[in-house]
């Protein structure tokens, strides 16, 4: 039963009975249909033209659930409009899949949901476990953003950008239960950059591939963060760095920055320095004078800060950092670190006290705990 | 079986014996005290006595409606007095004796000094709808 195939498949079926005349949230509920069917047909009796297969099952499906409804007169009416049920055409829709899912009329949560169910081909039951979320409250929220999306023509050319962020949002979601998300969001991506020449799509795929690449270094056997200067370096895929690297600098040479290039280039120069030492922090600093001007996002000028401080010392780095909104997220963590770095122990400790305190999860709550216990341990006589 | 709610609290219950602030332990005995818990979790588990349970952040808001076509009311005379809660275990045991045999070890996990923290603990039992009686 090769489940990775089904799941490529899905996106092209679903596009083939939207051609068909189905209209997206039948014909979606139809494939789903004829993969459950799938799984329990296939390991004792294999077809051939596996496509050929769903496509078939997933129609009659359709057919089905067509009749079942309205009935007669919308059955009649298919009849009449749809082209005859013949060879697939050779058109991949994946594509409009992708720009449908991720729709601007939809919220993030939906998109997600809709992405990874339409154009990921897995099941409501993984997608509510991958958010711990009961399977109807999941299935609920897939009725919800399909029922958004049923007026929306197929063949619209969508917006690559909030594709983009989408793909992302599932890659940052991590993984529990047994569907990775990040490695599902890694695929999906790779199956876009396949369809679609843009520079921003090869910057997210290699964004991706470069942090993923430093996953198993990320957490220690316990479960608690490891920061990137004390990962063990011989646990991150160079095969991975090597492909990010290769993929970020045909981008660049296209001369169309974007963001997630620019991301990627400072991933990139992380991953490339042989230790925490060698860091080039002197380039990310100008990188992130790039995003800076890209986005003006505060949160990008707070990492600066960060790399500031590596690049010309912790009281630049403070400099920098003085004029941020203190709300913003992260940032009485990252004060923390500059002073710390700066021998001002008392108000570091404090700092990483306050932070753990809004830290946005358990992991990162905890690391924050321990730096401040660290250096009150330090100071006491 | 029962199910029971073990709730442990920032503010609003005694204040424990050992009450010193976490980031006054060293590093290790946050470790120790973080992987008591988490054995304490997987022993549960095994003995099948195990719901679920999370942490919660110190954040919290109360929140009221405020009328007809206004926004909902948020926190207000009760900022200074209101309890919130640090974090919630739901156990399925055999009864209470258990839920408080259960409790009274989890309050037990090392703090400051390796030693109990002797956090107190609310255990909450769970109503459940009324068994099918068969007459």
């Amino acid at each position: 039963m090769d489940e990775a195939l089904l799941r490529s498949l899905t996106p092209r079926v679903i596009g083939i009975l939207v051609r068909r005349g189905a209209d997206f949230a039948a014909a979606e509920d139809a494939v789903q249909d004829a993969l459950v069917e799938a799984v329990r047909v296939w390991p004792a009796d294999p077809p051939r033209d596996a496509k050929g297969w769903l496509v078939t099952v997933a129609w009659h499906k359709f057919l089905d659930q067509a009749r079942a409804d309205t009935a007669r007169r919308r059955r009649e009416d298919l009849h009449d409009e749809q082209p005859a049920p013949g060879p697939a055409p050779a058109v991949d829709d994946t594509l409009q899949l992708y720009f449908l899912c991720a729709h601007p009329s939809l919220t993030p949560a939906s998109a997600i949901a809709l992405t990874l169910r339409a154009v990921g081909g897995l099941t409501t039951r993984q997608i509510a476990q991958a958010y711990l979320v009961p399977e109807a409250t999941m299935a609920q929220r897939i009725s919800r953003a399909k029922r958004t999306v049923a007026g929306v023509r197929f063949d619209q050319p969508g917006d690559v950008a909030t594709v983009l962020r989408v793909l992302y949002l599932v890659f940052n979601e991590g993984y529990s239960g047994d569907v990775d998300l990040a490695a599902e969001a890694i695929r999906l991506t790779r199956q876009l950059a396949a369809r679609i020449d843009h520079p921003e799509v090869a910057g997210l795929l290699a964004l991706m591939l470069l942090h993923h690449a430093r996953r198993a270094a990320r957490t220690a056997p316990d479960g608690s963060l490891v920061p990137l200067a004390e990962q063990d370096r011989g646990r991150w895929d160079t095969r991975l760095i090597a492909e990010g690297i290769r993929i970020l600098q045909a981008a660049l040479a296209r001369d169309r920055l974007g963001e997630f290039q620019a991301q990627a280039a400072i991933a990139a120069l992380h991953a490339d320095a042989p230790t925490a030492e060698e860091t080039d922090w002197v380039q990310i600093v100008e990188w992130y004078d790039e995003l800076t001007r890209l986005t003006d996002s505060p949160v990008v000028r707070l990492n600066r800060a960060v790399a500031v401080g590596e690049a010309d010392g912790p009281r630049a780095g403070l400099a920098a950092l003085a004029g941020l909104d203190s709300a913003l997220p992260r940032h009485a963590a990252v004060a923390a670190y500059l002073h710390e770095r700066d021998g001002d122990l008392a108000t570091a400790a404090r700092l990483y006290a306050e932070a753990a305190h809004k830290a946005p999860n358990l992991a990162e709550r905890d690391h924050l705990t321990r730096q401040a216990a660290r250096l009150n341990t330090l100071r006491r006589p | 079986m029962a199910k029971y709610l073990l709730l442990k609290h920032y503010r609003g219950a005694p204040a424990p014996i050992n009450n010193v602030p976490m980031d006054q332990w060293t590093p290790e005995e946050i470790s120790a005290h973080v992987q008591y818990m988490q054995d304490f979790a997987a022993r549960l588990e095994k003995t099948g006595e195990f719901v679920d349970g999370q942490a919660l952040a110190p954040e919290g808001a109360w929140v009221r409606y405020d009328g007809e076509g206004r926004p909902p009311v948020t926190d207000g005379p009760f900022a200074e007095t209101k309890d919130l809660i640090a974090g919630w275990m739901v156990i399925d045991v055999d009864g209470y004796e258990r839920a408080v045999e259960l409790a009274g070890e989890l309050s037990a996990a090392p703090g400051a000094g390796g030693k109990p923290i002797h956090e107190w603990l609310e255990v909450r039992p769970f109503l459940a709808a009324p068994p099918t009686v068969t007459e």
